[in-house]
């Protein structure tokens, strides 16, 4: 099985552990990502701007290679998926936006969305599947009640991400489940964790990342999972204290299969 | 220099119909920084469409959508508010000199752990 892989900025920065641990998991699996050739930041939040055209361009350039290595997309980060993914939406259904990208970018063949975005746990789910993991795993996570923080950006707006059930989704908890751990259900798992706003006023993460962190607790989670480095973040700066901890599900995945 | 057209061009930018919204107040029942807000997102609706445009652009609300979509997914009549919030915060960061976030503020804004992530995204909501 392979795939091209878009990592983007912060994977291979300050979420190192996200992106080497998804690249030794899916090496295990038998899945090969092969990373974009000179990828570009796609700027941490889709443009929303139907006239934002130079701000869609990387993520552009990003599909226009995976096209032309007649590969599906994988991303990691939740960030980068819902920006390419949204761009590539774009692509394929508003003719301003696919018209001006490809004015400005002259490629030899025009682009129009015909890529594949795929989020690593859609390809565990749907490629990999649950049941094979299971069959992988070497150090089962036995007796961890870990609760899967979703937050924004996997699943939002479905109608562009179809990622999962956007009110109810189970794809963490079904992986959690295959890798012998307790999932923990709690009602803000898919609510906000304050996102970038914490730079215009530090107290929107400090309070939303303490309502998500006091519901897993009281739910009995001794950890959250997450598949974004800012909600690993904002959460993390706020959960000294609750005996909360945050991982990354790649983390989990790669020490369950053995290769941490 | 007075903008021409802003109630258009905020349209145009927001690619969405606030005529088909029906005022129920779901999205701003759901949004998560409606505390922090002082308009709401069913009011960035309504006063777009009504050429009311001139308090928003004025008010920190612009900085504090969270962009999380909430409004977007659950309202009923898929208006879309948070595109008109963005519509009219481009307004707003477009006009020369009203950059929100400057780059030699970064570094008293940030600390050891700080994903490059929301830098970017920062800039990207904030600045032009
Ligand atoms: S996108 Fe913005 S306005 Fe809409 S619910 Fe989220 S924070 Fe509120
Ligand atoms: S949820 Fe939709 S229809 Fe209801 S007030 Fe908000 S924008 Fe209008």
């Amino acid at each position: 099985m392979e795939f091209l892989y878009y990592p983007g900025c912060t994977l291979k920065n300050k979420a190192k552990d996200l992106d080497l641990y998804a690249r030794k998991s899916a090496e295990a699996l038998g899945v090969t990502l092969t990373e974009v050739p000179e990828w570009q930041c796609c700027g941490g939040v889709y443009p929303l701007g139907r006239d934002e055209i130079a701000t869609k361009l990387s993520s552009v350039r990003t599909l226009m290679a995976a096209r032309d290595a007649g590969c599906d997309l994988v991303t990691v980060c939740a960030a980068c998926h819902n920006v390419v993914k949204q761009i590539n939406h774009d692509m394929a259904c508003d003719e301003y936006v696919r018209t001006r990208v490809n004015n400005y970018l002259a490629p030899d063949v025009p682009y129009d969305g015909s890529v594949n975005v795929l989020h690593l746990l859609e390809v565990l789910r749907d490629r990999v599947g649950f049941d094979a993991i299971r069959e992988k795993v070497v150090s089962p996570l036995t007796g961890r009640k870990l609760g899967a923080y979703y937050g924004c950006l996997l699943l939002r707006p479905s109608s562009v991400l179809a990622f999962d059930d956007p009110e109810n989704p189970t794809v963490i908890e079904d992986l959690l489940k295959a890798l012998g751990a307790e999932p923990v259900y709690y009602a803000e798992r898919n609510e906000c964790c304050g996102g970038y706003a914490g730079i215009a006023d530090p107290e929107v993460p400090e309070k939303r990342a303490a309502a998500v962190l006091s519901n897993a607790k009281a739910r009995g989670a001794e950890a959250l999972v997450t598949a974004c480095p800012l909600c690993y973040y904002n959460l993390k700066k706020h959960a000294a204290g609750t005996g909360v901890g945050v991982v990354y599900f790649t983390e989990l995945l790669a020490g369950a299969l053995g290769v941490k | 220099m007075e903008q021409q057209n802003m109630r258009e061009e905020i349209l145009f930018t927001a690619n969405a119909d606030p005529k088909k919204c029906m005022k129920c107040g779901k999205c701003s029942g759901a949004c998560p920084n409606y505390d922090k807000m002082e308009y709401h997102p069913h009011q960035f609706v309504s006063m777009v469409q009504e050429g009311n445009v001139e308090p928003l652009l004025e008010s920190e609300s612009l900085y504090l959508c969270l962009t999380c979509m909430v409004c977007v997914e659950r309202c009923p009549r898929n208006v879309q508010p948070a595109r008109f919030i963005e519509a009219v915060r481009l307004a707003k960061i477009r006009q020369q000199g009203e950059n929100r976030l400057k780059p030699q503020d970064v570094p008293e804004l940030i600390d050891e752990d700080t994903p490059q992530q929301l830098l970017v995204s920062a800039f990207r909501k904030y600045t032009k």
